[in-house]
């Protein structure tokens, strides 16, 4: 019998309807309680579990108690296996942490959580990549790529995982933005780091070719694209993110998935580098910098990989940019460019434009940047 | 019918029917010869030893062995489990031009004048075809501006092919091939035009469209180098948007020492009223299976009629089909030719079909077949808009020439039905949609191209067909998900095609793979 564990956060999106850009911490929730914000997570995870109800025979569905997952669970007509305990109206991000350490116990075979931003990092330090999740979008910042576009999707895509249908995985990016920092006008989202999600389909593809079942192939295809065409007295920076890591994975070198590793020679010089050891290295040298956009809105600069600044870019010079992307990436973008924000203006116009991309072996596109 | 919903109740043929293989019988035949007379026999003996020993199998080959009764009630049977172009409205299939072929076509096509002519005759005795090929040719040259079109290609993507072999040998001319070695694209021009010049050997870089559904003259500007070899673009896109700078496209890659081939496969909605001349392109094709008219023949019997401007003809593949006052000849004395790219000459059915359709037309025939499609087109556009749930990327507001690109991704996000769903849904009403729409940067796409073969009332009736799936998925999901329900088969499983081991083009590849 298939398991799946049921996390809501009961407050997520509470901040949002009285524009508070977030509910992270106490302070804020009580502040947004006071401005009239109701819970409406829990109504939302309902709208997933309906698509699913229809399994619930065949399903274990085990959750946290009462607001956390239970009274959702009981609503559609499921009979869940209630763990754990929490102080009811009271919850933080430390039960939503608790929950999924605990529902990993159960060897779950897919884990739902309703939130945001905040609850998918939450579920992330928690528990890192061990389960496959999906993320049913009821929180106020949705920048991570862990989500369905609406609570019904989330159920029909967990549906068609839980019948087989849908075999493959991926990994996406979990974002969040200091919430603190986003209320005064400054943005700086982090990338914290990446969560499996089942593989959905979104762009039928045609019956005549058969294609890759995921971006595996694309991703192997870029890296062998940039390592035969690596020039010999040459640093490359490697950015952050799963495409970049692929050509780290072919020439067999340590790397972080999250960081910015140098390499010279095709040989591993330093990893998870900051700006200031990226300066020392580079200097007076030749460089090249490979780039993938972060998250579900395209940034090149400025979000999760802040160590790139605007003296890193300029020292590399904007020419040596190589920025790499599989096709499937740019398409989730819906057609939005390229975004850059580095926190220098001058900069921001001058890597604004169009860019070639490396999209696959022999392979390129152009694509438009917006700063 | 119901009149009021105009939906046919319809129900297709499901017959079971094996693989023509499966229902071989060892020793079973068509037609039972008579034995050899003795007096035949006495003096031309067995008859196969007195062919050259090299012409002899010494195999038979493996063929299914049936009667002629269940040799035709196979593909009878077969028949009857398809939804072609003289049985449905077949508007679905966008971006194929699935148009009417006149059956007189096929009288001219079958008959014994065509059909005991042999590719090896001496040209002197087949001065009538030579003369088709040789009009056709003239025709296609004003329709394009062009100056001379080979018909060799059996379709458009060998067309394709051979236009980025033409851009080949014109930069090896030069000297410049080694380093000329990018083709730019489009990703709404046919998938076609990056995948062929990467066959032949060229790296490819696309072009994203902008908000408005075109490439942008700065991203080109941006992808061509002293490395741009040529620009293989189509125009409409795919989309149905015409670029109105494709002159300033052909001008900048000219500029940057490229050379222009423009993949007019579908020119369904520019007859008579734009040509490749114009907009400054150095080599053009037409598909005669989609524009004019001559049967798709389910990716088979087709032509892509290759055109090039006087300064490429040197290039293009042998023979060339010409006239000197007194007789068709072939011309092999082409200096610099690319070669062959197919046997022979062409396909010449689909050439005397194309032939005879344009024939039937006139040019001002011609010019009436795009104004109807491209009306025809509007039409559906703006009924289509009227759909919940449909809607048309791109260019809001303004008309397309004659096709759209549609998406249903309001219909997905409000009911979790695909375009999949609904094209499944589309065969219990009898219509056929169809599901390649590369490079699928349209979320739930699908695309209809009305043609000019269509009257409103069969249009009005396609677009009931879609106006009912649509209440059937916001009212009753399951109902579309589960489609077809009156159907051949239930849903394809696609997931074999990305496992070599699981699927065979070949009856003798399925025995190695299963090892039989």
């Amino acid at each position: 019998m298939k398991r799946i564990g049921l996390i809501v956060n009961p407050i997520a999106g509470m901040g949002g309807k009285v524009g508070l850009k977030g509910t992270d911490g106490s302070a804020i929730l009580t502040k947004a309680k006071c401005m009239g914000a109701e819970p409406e997570s829990s109504k939302r995870a309902v709208k997933t579990l309906e698509r699913i109800v229809s399994l619930k025979d065949e399903i274990e569905l085990i959750t946290y108690p009462s607001e956390m997952g239970e009274n959702a669970a009981k609503q559609c007509g499921f009979v869940p296996k209630v763990i754990g305990t929490i102080r009811e109206g009271r919850t933080t991000s430390d039960d939503t942490q608790q929950a999924a350490k605990d529902l990993c116990k159960h060897k779950i075979d897919l884990l739902l959580f309703a939130g945001g931003d905040g609850t998918a990092r939450d579920i992330y330090t928690s528990i890192g990549d061990e389960l496959i999740v999906l993320g049913i979008p009821t929180g106020v910042k949705m920048h991570s790529a862990v989500f369905a576009s609406n609570p019904m999707r989330a159920g029909d895509l967990a549906l068609l995982y839980l019948q087989g249908k849908v075999k493959e995985v991926k990994e996406v990016e979990v974002m969040d933005i200091d919430e603190e920092a986003y209320r005064t006008g400054a943005v700086s989202a982090e990338l914290y780091g990446y969560l499996k999600i089942p593989f959905e389909r979104r762009y039928v593809r045609g019956m005549k070719a058969g294609s890759s079942p995921d971006e595996k192939y694309a991703q192997e295809a870029i890296a062998q694209e940039i390592i035969d065409n690596m020039e010999e007295d040459c640093f490359y920076i490697i950015g952050p993110g799963t495409t970049p890591r692929s050509i780290m994975k072919k020439l067999k070198l340590d790397n972080t998935l999250l960081g910015v590793d140098l390499i010279y020679g095709k040989e591993l010089i330093e990893k998870d580098l900051n700006e200031k050891k990226l300066l020392k290295h580079i200097k007076d040298n030749n460089v090249k910098l490979i780039i993938t956009p972060i998250g579900g809105q395209g940034f090149l600069f400025g979000r999760g990989n802040q160590q790139l600044s605007p003296d890193v870019i300029k020292e590399i010079g904007v020419d040596n940019i190589i920025v790499i992307a599989t096709v499937q990436k740019i398409n989730s973008l819906n057609g939005q460019p390229f975004l850059v924000d580095t926190g220098d203006r001058e900069l921001d116009d001058s890597l604004s434009g169009h860019v070639i991309v490396v999209t696959g072996y022999r392979e390129k596109i152009v694509y438009r940047i917006d700063s | 019918m119901n009149k009021k919903t105009k939906v046919r109740n319809f129900h297709q043929a499901k017959w079971d029917e094996p693989v023509i293989y499966e229902l071989s019988n060892k020793g079973e035949r068509g037609i039972l010869f008579p034995e050899i007379e003795k007096e035949i026999e006495e003096i031309i003996g067995d008859g196969i030893s007195r062919l050259p020993e090299n012409m002899i199998r010494k195999q038979p080959p493996n063929l299914p062995e049936l009667s002629q009764m269940r040799v035709l009630k196979h593909y009878l049977r077969l028949s009857q489990q398809t939804l072609g172009a003289d049985l449905n409205v077949d508007i679905g299939q966008g971006t194929c031009t699935m148009k009417y072929s006149p059956k007189i076509n096929e009288e001219f096509a079958k008959s014994p004048k065509v059909t005991e002519l042999h590719p090896s005759q001496d040209e002197r005795t087949v001065q009538g075809i030579l003369e088709i090929i040789y009009n056709l040719d003239l025709f296609l040259r004003e329709i394009s501006g062009l100056d001379k079109f080979t018909l060799q290609p059996g379709g458009g993507s060998q067309a394709i092919f051979a236009m980025a072999s033409i851009i080949h040998a014109f930069h090896e001319s030069n000297g410049d091939s080694e380093k000329r070695d990018e083709i730019i694209s489009t990703m709404f021009s046919h998938p076609s035009d990056a995948a062929a010049p990467t066959v032949k050997g060229y790296k490819v870089i696309n072009i994203y469209p902008n908000e408005d559904g075109l490439p942008d003259v700065e991203a080109l500007k941006k992808a061509v180098s002293n490395r741009t070899a040529g620009l293989l673009i189509t125009n409409p896109e795919d989309t149905g948007i015409f670029n109105p700078k494709i002159k300033e496209f052909t001008q900048i890659v000219h500029d940057a020492g490229g050379i222009c081939g423009y993949d007019q496969a579908n020119a369904n909605g520019i007859l008579g009223i734009t040509r490749a001349k114009e907009a400054d392109f150095d080599l053009c094709f037409f598909n005669l299976h989609k524009t004019f008219s001559s049967p798709h023949g389910c990716g088979g019997p087709a032509t892509g009629a290759l055109g090039v401007t006087k300064e490429l003809i040197k290039f293009l593949p042998v023979p060339l089909v010409e006239y000197d006052n007194e007789k068709f000849y072939f011309n092999y004395d082409v200096p610099k030719s690319i070669g062959k790219v197919r046997a022979f000459y062409g396909v010449i059915p689909a050439i005397l079909k194309a032939y005879s359709w344009i024939m039937s037309l006139g040019s001002e025939g011609l010019k009436e077949v795009s104004q109807i499609a491209v009306l025809n087109n509007n039409y559906l556009l703006k009924k289509i808009l009227e759909i919940r749930g449909a809607n048309a990327p791109y260019a809001r507001g303004r008309h397309r020439i004659e096709q759209v690109r549609y998406s249903w991704n309001k219909l997905y996000e409000d009911t979790g039905v695909t375009t999949e769903d609904v094209t499944c849904r589309m065969v219990d009403f009898g219509f056929h949609m169809w599901s390649s729409h590369h490079p699928f940067i349209v979320p739930q796409p699908f695309t209809l191209e009305p043609t000019e073969s269509y009257s409103k009332a069969e249009l009005d009736e396609y677009i009931a067909g879609l106006k009912k799936v649509v209440e059937e998925a916001y009212d009753n999901p399951e109902i579309v998900k589960n489609a077809p329900h009156r159907s051949v088969v239930h849903k394809l499983k696609t997931d074999t095609l990305d496992d070599p081991e699981r699927w065979a083009i070949t009856w003798r590849a399925y025995l190695k793979k299963n090892k039989k």
